[in-house]
């Protein structure tokens, strides 16, 4: 199973450049974990020590800010798309 | 006794009682000393900051918008019929659909979709007209698509470009560099600004260092490309403005999101002044040169003041620091 992750700019010189992946995963928490494996680094720029969520990032399930979801246990399936963006626009 | 000067007294000769328009309340703004959370440093170091919030359009940003504006007048660029365009991620528009409102342009943005909505509002507010670049790509991907829009219509377009105009710096070199050498009366040991389009730093740290070449200029910026600092740009892995020269530069400054965060709630709750989060990010800057230091007058700048950024993240870990500050007092 996979789905579709939206990488913003800031992030995609973990992705080699690539404006989307396609990651493993049945909840943001394990998507997270395969995000991570698959292209080392990136984790950390999405959670705080604690394996939160930063509170200045922003994570979409099919348009739906999964802070008014699950959090990191919501759920998503084949096909979903996830988009990862930041809560600002930057200078 | 009051602090509210009685009627007529009190007021700065500079700050006039009428106006023929806004647009001359630009500048002047004054200049606060941090006092509490400067606790525990030497005491002979002092910071201050100027607090550009009290432009009329709210921001620092005012200064350049101005200046870009009038030298596209005075150049013959700038012509009736055509219209302002830019990007920006906020307070650059917010203050361009303001000179625009009066002067009587049209006013055109680019921003990224993901700017703050009291952002949005107010330059919609102006008569501004907006158009939202991606939200996955930042103020760059405001910039290229600003670029599109010139390049597909060149004749329509008065573009101030703040990025590469160095009328941007030259309204900090006029301005914000004199007013502070005047508040501090010459005797600012360090400046210290926040990088977005780097005009602050460059204009103002080339007027001070004239007057004082011994005055440390230091840039401000985000510690890593994937960060909360509205309005700050992390030069290594952005499109670097062309008037931005960091050799120029004494020292840059990283800051972490969360640090900026936790000094603007620290600035509330201790100074009583609400800001944003580069604002924050200027303060916890410039307390780290305080405490490098046994004697200096560092001065720094708050960009705007916070009302605009009550819808953002940077209210989503409140909750936590008010419990976690409450506990510590209780603690004590």
């Amino acid at each position: 199973m996979s789905v579709r992750v939206r990488v913003p700019t800031p992030l995609r010189r973990f992705t080699g450049g690539a404006e989307e992946v396609s990651v493993a995963g049945t909840t943001i928490a394990t998507l997270v974990e395969d995000l991570e494996k698959n292209h080392p680094g990136i984790k950390e720029r999405i959670c705080d020590d604690e394996g939160k969520i930063r509170r200045f990032v922003n994570i979409f399930v099919n348009g739906d800010d999964i802070r008014f979801l699950d959090n990191l246990e919501t759920a998503i399936k084949d096909g979903d798309e996830v988009s990862i963006v930041p809560a600002i626009a930057g200078g | 006794m009051s602090l509210l000067p009685a009627w007529g007294e009190g007021l700065p000769p500079s700050q006039p009682l009428r106006v023929p328009s806004v647009l001359h309340l630009i500048g002047n703004t004054p200049m606060l000393e941090i006092t509490t959370m400067t606790r525990g440093l030497s005491p002979r170091v002092r910071v201050f900051a100027k607090l550009e919030g009290f432009n009329p359009g709210g921001s620092v940003k005012d200064r350049p918008a101005l200046c870009m504006v009038e030298e596209g007048l005075r150049s013959g660029v700038l012509l009736p019929g055509k219209t302002i365009l830019d990007s920006t991620s906020g307070n650059t528009g917010i203050a361009l659909a303001m000179v625009g409102a009066v002067l009587g342009y049209p006013v055109e943005l680019v921003m990224p979709a993901n700017v703050s909505i009291e952002r949005k509002k107010i330059i919609l507010a102006y008569g501004a007209k907006v158009t939202f670049s991606s939200e996955f790509e930042g103020s760059d991907g405001a910039i290229r698509l600003c670029r599109q829009i010139l390049h597909d219509a060149p004749e329509r377009y008065f573009k101030p470009d703040q990025y590469f105009n160095e009328a941007n710096p030259s309204a900090h070199y006029r301005t914000t560099g004199p007013e502070i050498w005047q508040q501090t009366q010459g005797q600012v040991t360090h400046f210290l600004a926040g990088i977005g389009t780097g005009g602050t730093v460059m204009g103002t740290g080339r007027f001070l260092k004239e007057r004082n070449p011994h005055v440390q200029v230091v840039a401000v910026e985000p510690d890593d490309a994937f960060h909360g600092l509205e309005g700050l740009k992390h030069m290594a892995s952005s499109i670097v403005p062309g008037i931005y020269h960091e050799h120029e530069l004494d020292r840059k400054i990283p800051v972490a999101t969360e640090d900026a965060y936790e000094t603007v709630y620290h600035l509330g709750k201790e100074e009583g002044v609400l800001v944003g989060q580069s604002s924050g990010a200027a303060l916890w800057a410039a307390l780290k040169v305080a405490r490098e230091i046994d004697e200096g007058t560092i001065v720094t700048i708050f960009p705007d003041f916070g009302d605009k950024y009550l819808s953002t993240t940077l209210w989503r870990g409140w909750t936590d620091f008010h419990q976690r500050d409450r506990a510590r007092r209780s603690a004590v």
